[in-house]
């Protein structure tokens, strides 16, 4: 299809490989062999067996009444909180597990923000009997402190990164680095997006099996679908197979933090400029000098200063349109949800539900809204902001 | 002829390019450093401009860029510093792609050109899009672009990577980030083959070379090392770079 990565690894002017050599040897062997590996019957098989029966897909499609009623119109969630794990993330880790078994790889690594995307790749590996490290930045390890403990109950190793603003971007470059110097025994689980092709496309493509059951679920198309953005993982799968619908509206929601207009924000679409990071051209935050600008989000798996390559391809021909609400706005729209509906989301997933209070509605909508993990490891800062 | 290739053409083993990171640990050092390092012999020089997210880089070279951005490095300030440096030492720099494409690769192989630079590595560029968009870029201002090889980079992409050389090439000691404290000797084998690879240019090699043991031994096998972590390493606590740059080059050199 017309959005899809070309052979030489980009969408438009965004993605690509701009890897140091010592990782050229494993990327090509990763983009030699992974669209045949996913296209096998029998991994196909095996995936779709462990979403089904260990996962718990397909995920509902509920239609949220109250929530409905607030604004009305009528909202859907799809629930990828009730995913194994919490969230989406597991989607994108059981399908990399099985593609590094397939290429003999033993030892797993991964970077997290949240620390959802690194305890679906703890749990993953736990399942498969492999080793597992994952980075995660020294900030992220005390503000998402129950995820910690998870991966290591799950018998992950957690690496605390102490460069740079001590998050997601630099647990990223800490599993790059650590990748270069393990380059033949292990395989990195990206956990978004983002990173060097054929990343952006292969956790697009495990990841797109949210839209696909959205399709299924749903009499008829919806009018809009929107997900929360930082790499983008959730929304790329919300909106993959809805991108040549061209009738249905789909919005990005990046975590603008204190808001766009103040040093403290991670809307990266909004603030961001041509660039390459993680091995990557899409847009970033940065200065004049390219230099990496450490981004702010209440939310840390949205805190990052960069955006998949497919993404900033989707903003720049029009498809997507990317909005951006602030640590305050996800606040209150958390509260709401849990009110309304009582579901507590993550504070991720909280960013797309404030953007319905910038929305006119007709009440034919219907509007998919991709609930992509749950709260739990959000209590401290949910308690912190006094939502009682 | 430029003093780089006048210097691989003259002389053909021993070779010694030591690296240093811009605006470390001070931010107006490297005119100091470089004219040190001219003074105490050594062969060329390889300047750091940092980089917020240097991902081949461990954690000594990363520190030094995030003391010198702190310190408040920028590029044309690295350009203004170049002009101060003695132009009797051939100049490369290294640094990454985002930089210099923020900045502009046109405007930046200028300004190479202007202040005596001769030669760029940026690791993370694709080799793809050098020929495809940069290479007559860095034709046209008489720059030579420096490519890596490591262990594992294949007998073809050797080949491509020899034919899109024109001064040296950067062989990675193993498949690593820089300053890891393994030692050399493990590496022995991949650096003994160094020659046999049939490559029409010199090599370099660099990367974990941390003693004069070390060095004495890439240059017995290569046409010679290039030192950065552990010239970092010694600079960081010494009061005057001059004088640590001149005890660095003679105790690494005793090998």
């Amino acid at each position: 299809m017309k959005y899809d990565v070309n052979e030489q690894g980009f969408y438009g002017d965004f993605g690509g490989a701009f890897i140091p050599e010592m990782l050229y040897p494993n990327i090509q062997e990763l983009k030699s062999a992974y669209r045949e590996i996913l296209s096998e019957d029998s991994f196909k098989e095996e995936l779709e067996s462990l979403l089904k029966d260990y996962v718990g897909r397909p995920t509902p499609l509920y239609y949220a009444p109250r929530l409905s009623s607030h604004y009305g119109t009528n909202i859907y969630l799809k629930r990828e909180d009730l995913c194994h794990t919490g969230a989406h993330k597991i989607n994108n880790t059981l399908g990399q597990v099985l593609l590094a078994q397939r290429l003999k790889k033993t030892r797993i690594i991964a970077e997290t923000g949240a620390g959802q995307h690194g305890v679906a790749t703890a749990t993953a590996c736990a399942l498969m009997g492999l080793d597992c490290v994952v980075y995660m930045g020294a900030k992220d390890i005390e503000r998402q402190a129950p995820n910690v403990s998870r991966m290591r109950m799950l018998g992950a190793e957690v690496c605390a990164v102490h460069s740079g603003s001590k998050t997601l971007k630099d647990a990223t470059n800490e599993a790059i680095r650590d990748w270069i110097n393990n380059a033949e025994d292990t395989h990195y689980i990206i956990g978004s997006a983002v990173g060097p092709d054929p990343y952006p496309d292969l956790v697009t493509q495990l990841q797109a099996v949210i839209s696909k059951e959205i399709k299924e679920q749903m009499d008829g198309l919806p009018t809009h679908v929107i997900a929360c953005v930082g790499g983008g993982s959730n929304a790329i799968g919300a909106f993959y197979n809805f991108l040549e619908d061209e009738s249905v509206q789909l919005i990005g929601v990046e975590a603008g933090g204190m808001g766009v207009d103040t040093d403290k924000s991670a809307a990266t679409l909004a603030l961001g400029t041509k660039g390459v990071l993680h091995a990557s051209m899409s847009y970033l935050m940065q200065t004049s000098d390219g230099q990496v600008i450490e981004p702010h989000s209440i939310s840390a798996g949205l805190d990052y200063p960069g955006i998949g390559p497919l993404h900033a391809y989707l903003h720049d021909c029009n498809r997507v349109t990317y909005q951006s609400v602030t640590d305050q706005e996800a606040l209150d729209a958390a509260n709401k949800l849990m009110k309304l509906e009582g579901i507590i989301p993550a504070l991720e997933t909280a960013h797309a539900f404030a953007y319905l209070d910038k929305m006119t509605f007709k009440s034919s909508d219907r509007i998919v809204i991709n609930l992509s993990g749950r709260g739990d490891k959000d209590m401290s800062t949910y308690i912190n902001a006094n939502i009682i | 002829m430029s003093t780089l290739k006048k210097v691989l053409d003259t002389k053909k083993e021993g070779l010694l390019n030591i690296y240093c990171t811009a605006g470390y640990p001070k931010l107006n050092d490297l005119p100091k450093i470089v004219n040190a390092l001219h003074d105490s012999g050594v062969d060329m020089v390889e300047i750091g401009i940092p980089y917020s997210d240097p991902i081949a880089d461990g954690e000594t070279i990363q520190k030094s860029n995030a003391v010198a951005l702190n310190n408040g490095i920028t590029i044309d300030l690295i350009f203004e510093q170049l002009k101060e440096c003695t132009p009797d030492i051939p100049k490369v720099v290294m640094t990454y792609f985002n930089p210099v494409f923020k900045y502009g690769l046109e405007q930046f192989c200028q300004n190479c050109q202007a202040v005596g630079v001769e030669g760029i590595i940026i690791p993370d560029m694709p080799l793809g899009l050098y020929q495809a968009s940069y290479m007559k870029m860095f034709k046209d201002y008489g720059l030579s672009p420096i490519f890596l090889i490591t262990p594992q980079t294949s007998k073809e992409r050797l080949g491509l990577i020899d034919d899109l050389s024109s001064t040296f090439i950067y062989a990675v000691s193993s498949s690593s980030t820089t300053g890891k404290a393994t030692s050399l000797g493990s590496t022995n084998n991949y650096l003994s083959g160094l020659k046999d690879l049939g490559l029409k240019h010199p090599i370099l090699v660099g990367f974990n070379i941390s003693s004069a043991d070390d060095l004495a031994l890439v240059q017995k096998n290569a046409n010679g090392g290039i030192i950065g972590s552990a010239f970092i390493k010694y600079l960081g606590d010494k009061s005057s770079p001059e004088e640590a740059t001149r005890q660095f080059v003679e105790e690494i050199t005793k090998g």
